[in-house]
């Protein structure tokens, strides 16, 4: 950090949008029993842009994804300390209701994994539990999604197939699609193409380019380069720290941290 | 070389041998209770009232008496046992209080038979005034059953991968949601296979219904479920015990109808079970 030029503090107030934040995390620090997985990190998320939390493994940057819509919950031996804002609404607050939460936030997982049922079960299975009975309106939701995923055209004829027939990248694909359903206002995505080939994934980031007009994305990508590719803003993490928060052409063109700038160029992975 | 191909040779007779000793018990079994009971079964002996202290007529209301009480212990003891095991395996955290839930568990599934039919004598019969009747019996027989139910219940639920219960919470789904739409139906063969086994076990027992609702001879139906009833499993002991002069071909009869009752009752299980499973998508 010494021999940055300018201060972090600095090129955050210079390079990060003024428009109130879709995402504020604030001083978060998260401990999986005694051991320590994120430690004070402060940062916000702009709307309407993609997001990449990217560093080496175990740098907190899933432990982080998955506090966004309070998956981690679920986990058990777990103490948060800090809060983590949606449109400036505290969501560990004690009033939160979870599920509502997790409709607004959706969430992609690095494996795909279908539910048991049909494709077409597959992608309404949100909304019908969030109490939609309207046939019409559920076809309609079954169109969208799967086109805002670019799956439309692959599965039109097999929506009552069973999802687990379809190949991997069309299951990471559908799993998006199951998460769109919902409208959500923040996507959350973790390493969403790790297990597929080069041309799912282009499928899948050419999907995300689209869905950013209407959606705030965050995503933790698979490799600097799909980092590079997708990254408005970028994160960088390690060991649990924020290192550095900027644009990401900034970031990746002209890292403003030692550490950072090791990582990318690949000194160390 | 030889020498090992003999060592391998006497393995391989020594294992049959194993197996075959398992087998054939219960071929002998079977086959005796077939071979000596078959000439009894006709339909009067399935359809009539038993008459002349049971020496003849038939067994109908033992058969029903069986059925009732199986179909009793099913309606008692489903709903706590799966109930039980969705609590312990998707919503109790590990505590003392939920170790002592499998400990007691595990023990009751150790008691024998007898002690289940005193203790619902005591709880039953007599504390809560239900008599010697079907209720008594079926909720005593439900009680003992229900270790087995819990047990393989909680098993089957937690065999279905986590991930899926992440996916629906993710969604939006609250976790009943996640439990009633994804674990539920993907646990569902699990669940089915411990409940038959507990009620096969519930069918062909006599010590528990001994004091509970066992009618030693009551040639009609029950009215209520505050009648008593007779059982396959008691008649069988009467009959070879308590009566003089019973007509052997008789006991076999009866014996051959319990294992028909019995096995049938296993056959509809695997069927229900092969049928979900094909159902099952991972």
């Amino acid at each position: 950090m010494v021999d940055v030029p300018i201060t972090l503090a600095d090129s955050l107030a210079a390079q990060l949008p003024q428009t109130p934040a879709k995402v504020r995390v604030e001083n978060v620090s998260y401990w999986y029993g005694d051991k320590l997985s994120l430690r004070d990190v402060t940062l916000d998320i702009p709307a309407n842009a993609i997001t990449t939390f990217f560093g080496p493994a175990s740098g907190g940057k899933t432990t982080l994804l998955r506090l966004i819509n309070r998956l981690n919950d679920l986990v058990e031996g777990t103490r948060m300390t800090g809060r983590i804002f949606l449109d400036g609404q505290d969501i560990y607050a004690p009033e939160v209701h979870v599920p509502t939460l997790r409709r607004r936030v959706g969430m992609v997982f690095a494996l795909p994994l279908p539910l048991p049922g049909t494709v077409r079960e597959n992608v309404l299975y949100g909304p019908r539990l969030a109490g939609m009975r309207d046939e019409a309106r559920l076809d309609e939701i079954l169109l969208r999604s799967l086109n805002q995923a670019a799956l439309w055209d692959e599965v039109k004829d097999r929506l009552d197939g069973p999802a687990s027939a379809l190949s991997g990248g069309q299951q990471q694909r559908l799993c998006i699609a199951r998460s769109l359903a919902l409208e959500p206002e923040v996507l959350l995505l973790d390493e969403p193409t790790s297990g597929l080939d080069p041309i799912s994934t282009g499928k899948v980031e050419e999907s995300l380019f689209a869905l950013k007009q209407h959606y705030t994305i965050i995503i933790v990508p698979h490799s600097i380069q799909q980092a590079a590719r997708v990254s408005d803003y970028a994160a960088f993490f390690l060991m649990g720290e924020l290192i550095e928060h900027r644009p990401g052409m900034k970031i990746f063109t002209a890292p403003g941290d030692r550490r950072a700038e090791d990582y990318i160029t690949g000194r160390y992975g | 070389m030889q020498r090992r191909m003999l060592i391998q040779g006497l393995g391989f007779v020594a294992l049959s041998l194993a197996a075959l000793v398992v087998v054939i018990p219960i071929l002998f079994v079977v086959g005796t209770i077939v071979v000596r009971g078959s000439g009894a079964i006709s339909w009067e002996f399935l359809t009539a009232m038993p008459s002349h202290g049971m020496k003849e007529g038939g067994i109908f209301p033992a058969i029903v008496g069986t059925l009732i009480l199986t179909v009793g212990t099913a309606l008692a003891a489903i709903p706590v046992g799966v109930g039980g095991a969705i609590y312990l395996a998707e919503y109790a955290r590990d505590s003392a209080f939920t170790r002592a839930i499998r400990l007691a568990i595990i023990n009751l599934a150790g008691i024998p038979s007898v002690v289940y039919g005193l203790f619902g004598l005591g709880l039953f019969v007599l504390f809560l005034h239900f008599g010697t009747s079907i209720i008594a019996g079926s909720l005593t027989l439900a009680i003992m059953t229900l270790p087995i139910i819990i047990s393989t219940a909680e098993e089957a639920l937690r065999a279905v991968p986590t991930e899926f219960r992440t996916v629906s919470a993710s969604l939006g789904g609250t976790r009943w949601q996640g439990i009633r739409h994804i674990v539920l139906p993907q646990a569902l063969p699990g669940i089915i296979t411990g409940v038959i086994l507990g009620l096969l076990r519930a069918a062909g027992e006599t010590a528990p219904i001994l004091f509970t609702v066992s009618a030693f001879f009551l040639p009609r139906l029950p009215q209520s479920p505050f009648d008593q009833t007779m059982a396959l499993p008691y008649h069988l002991y009467v009959i070879s015990t308590q009566v003089p002069g019973m007509p052997l071909q008789t006991q076999y009869g009866v014996a051959l109808v319990l294992l028909a009752l019995v096995l049938s009752l296993n056959v509809v299980a695997t069927i229900i079970r092969s049928y979900f499973r094909r159902r099952r998508q991972w």
